[in-house]
């Protein structure tokens, strides 16, 4: 069950200036727990210490957004395009 | 003195200036940390080499707290996450507001005082920080509400010689003191009102908006605290609390910093009042006291005589340990002024900056 994690500009040094990294799990909890261990800089940029996606961070899991509900049990896999994406809202000053 | 290390933290970034020439002219290095708040930032000199810390806010994507031990040059993230509410806490850090290294006795341990009011403790010399649980656990706790700049605490007060006696001062939760270690804590306000309840509850045991701390290390008893609304001092370390206020023209301000040498010497920078957070009179002045608070006098020589109009925030004043002290404040329109004269007088050393969060400073052997 591989995504495909695309990350904005701001993020790639944090994964080998890499546009996109390929995470594991069937869920995107699950995609980003495996990416933790993999990535660990990179990870906790997407989400805080408790699991949560940080309150200014956009995900989009192709093409859908998954801000409302509970985002981490999104079902991710083969062929999934999992996008990244700083809100606008965290631009503040 | 050898080489001066100024930190100038701002809302866009880290500037780092170097003196040579015992503080006479600083030369400043590029931004670093673009377009990312440094709300915190500090000198550990207490081993070779010396390691600068820094608590970036990196807006999207969540607080970092990192260091560096080549003054500046590289910077260091550890793979795990150096701070972090346990799993299943409820709570995640939002900002690095406070690093603070602990004594000589201690070498190896770093505070850090974050958003939400909470205290961690570094035994590795910032390498990992663990929650001081006693604080976070503190039945208070659900009471605590956070001041204009959010629920930070944003001053830890290691005492000098006791390692178990620390102090730490929350917004709005007020001034608490622990003489355990960090097991338990209890709050250090009596005397201390919080003019902003109504009037028959302006002396909580806690609540009050504290805006800082400040202490000679000689004389650890002797506490000043810039309140909202207030300027206090205790002579017990945080039982009692006294007004020092009659002397400034204003008593709401947030930046309160100790003479390095001098027990009964104090720099304020007073502001009008919380809803006119200008200079009084818009002069852009340090006030200094020569007797602990008893007498204010403005300093002014080497400032702007135009219209002033920017505060000077909590994080952002401090001194050296240099004879005579030097000391230096950033103001939230993004210069930077320093005296070398103990105040005496002050010259412009950085200009044309985003507005200044936090400056610390340190010689470095």
């Amino acid at each position: 069950m591989t995504s495909r994690l695309l990350l904005p500009a701001a993020l790639r040094r944090y994964a080998g200036e890499e546009a996109e990294v390929e995470i594991r799990g069937g869920t995107l909890g699950e995609a980003l727990d495996d990416l933790a261990v993999r990535l660990p800089q990179l990870e906790r940029r997407l989400r805080d210490e408790q699991g949560q996606l940080r309150p200014h961070v956009l995900m989009f899991v192709n093409g859908v957004s998954v801000r409302s509900g509970s985002p981490m049990e999104t079902p991710v896999g083969d062929g999934c395009e999992v996008f990244v994406a700083p809100a606008v809202s965290g631009g503040r000053s | 003195m050898g080489l001066a290390i100024l930190l100038i933290g701002t809302r866009k970034g880290l500037m780092i200036a170097r003196s040579t020439d015992d503080r006479q002219t600083w030369a400043v290095d590029d931004f670093q940390f673009l377009n990312q708040e440094v709300y915190s930032v500090a000198l550990d000199t207490r081993q070779d080499p010396p390691r600068i810390f820094a608590g970036v806010g990196t807006g999207h994507w969540g607080p970092l707290l990192t260091y560096s031990d080549d003054l500046g040059k590289s910077w260091t993230e550890p793979e795990e996450p150096p701070i972090g509410f346990p799993q299943g806490s409820d709570a995640s850090v939002d900002r690095v507001w406070q690093i603070q290294p602990a004594t000589d006795q201690q070498p190896d341990v770093v505070y850090a005082g974050v958003e939400p009011h909470a205290l961690f403790r570094s035994d590795d010399r910032g390498q990992s920080f663990a929650l001081v649980e006693g604080l976070w656990e503190h039945p208070d706790r659900p009471k605590w509400t956070p001041g204009g700049g959010g629920a930070c605490l944003h001053t830890v007060l290691p005492h000098p010689t006791n390692p178990d006696d620390v102090l730490v001062a929350m917004s709005a939760a007020g001034v608490y003191r622990t003489r355990d270690g960090g097991a338990t804590w209890h709050p250090a306000n009596r005397g201390i009102q919080a003019a902003f309840l109504p009037e028959d509850q302006r002396f909580p045991e806690f609540g009050q908006c504290v805006h800082k701390v400040a202490f000679h290390p000689d004389k650890p008893q002797r506490l000043f605290a810039q309140n909202h609304f207030g300027v206090y001092r205790s002579e017990d370390r945080g039982d009692s609390w006294t007004p020092i206020e009659s002397g400034l023209p204003s008593n709401f301000g947030f930046a309160l910093v100790a003479h390095p040498h001098r027990p009964e010497t104090l720099y304020s920078f007073p502001l009008q009042a919380d809803a006119e957070r200008f200079p009084p009179e818009a002069k852009l002045r340090v006030y200094r006291t020569e007797d602990a608070g008893a007498n204010w006098e403005p300093i002014s020589k080497g400032l702007p005589a135009d219209p002033y109009y920017a505060a000077v925030l909590r994080d952002a004043m401090v001194a050296d340990r240099g004879d005579p002290a030097g000391v230096y404040f950033g103001t939230r329109l993004g210069e930077v002024y320093a005296s070398r004269d103990d105040g005496d007088s002050w010259s412009l050393i950085a200009s044309h900056l985003p507005d200044i969060l936090s400056v610390r400073v340190a010689e470095i052997a």
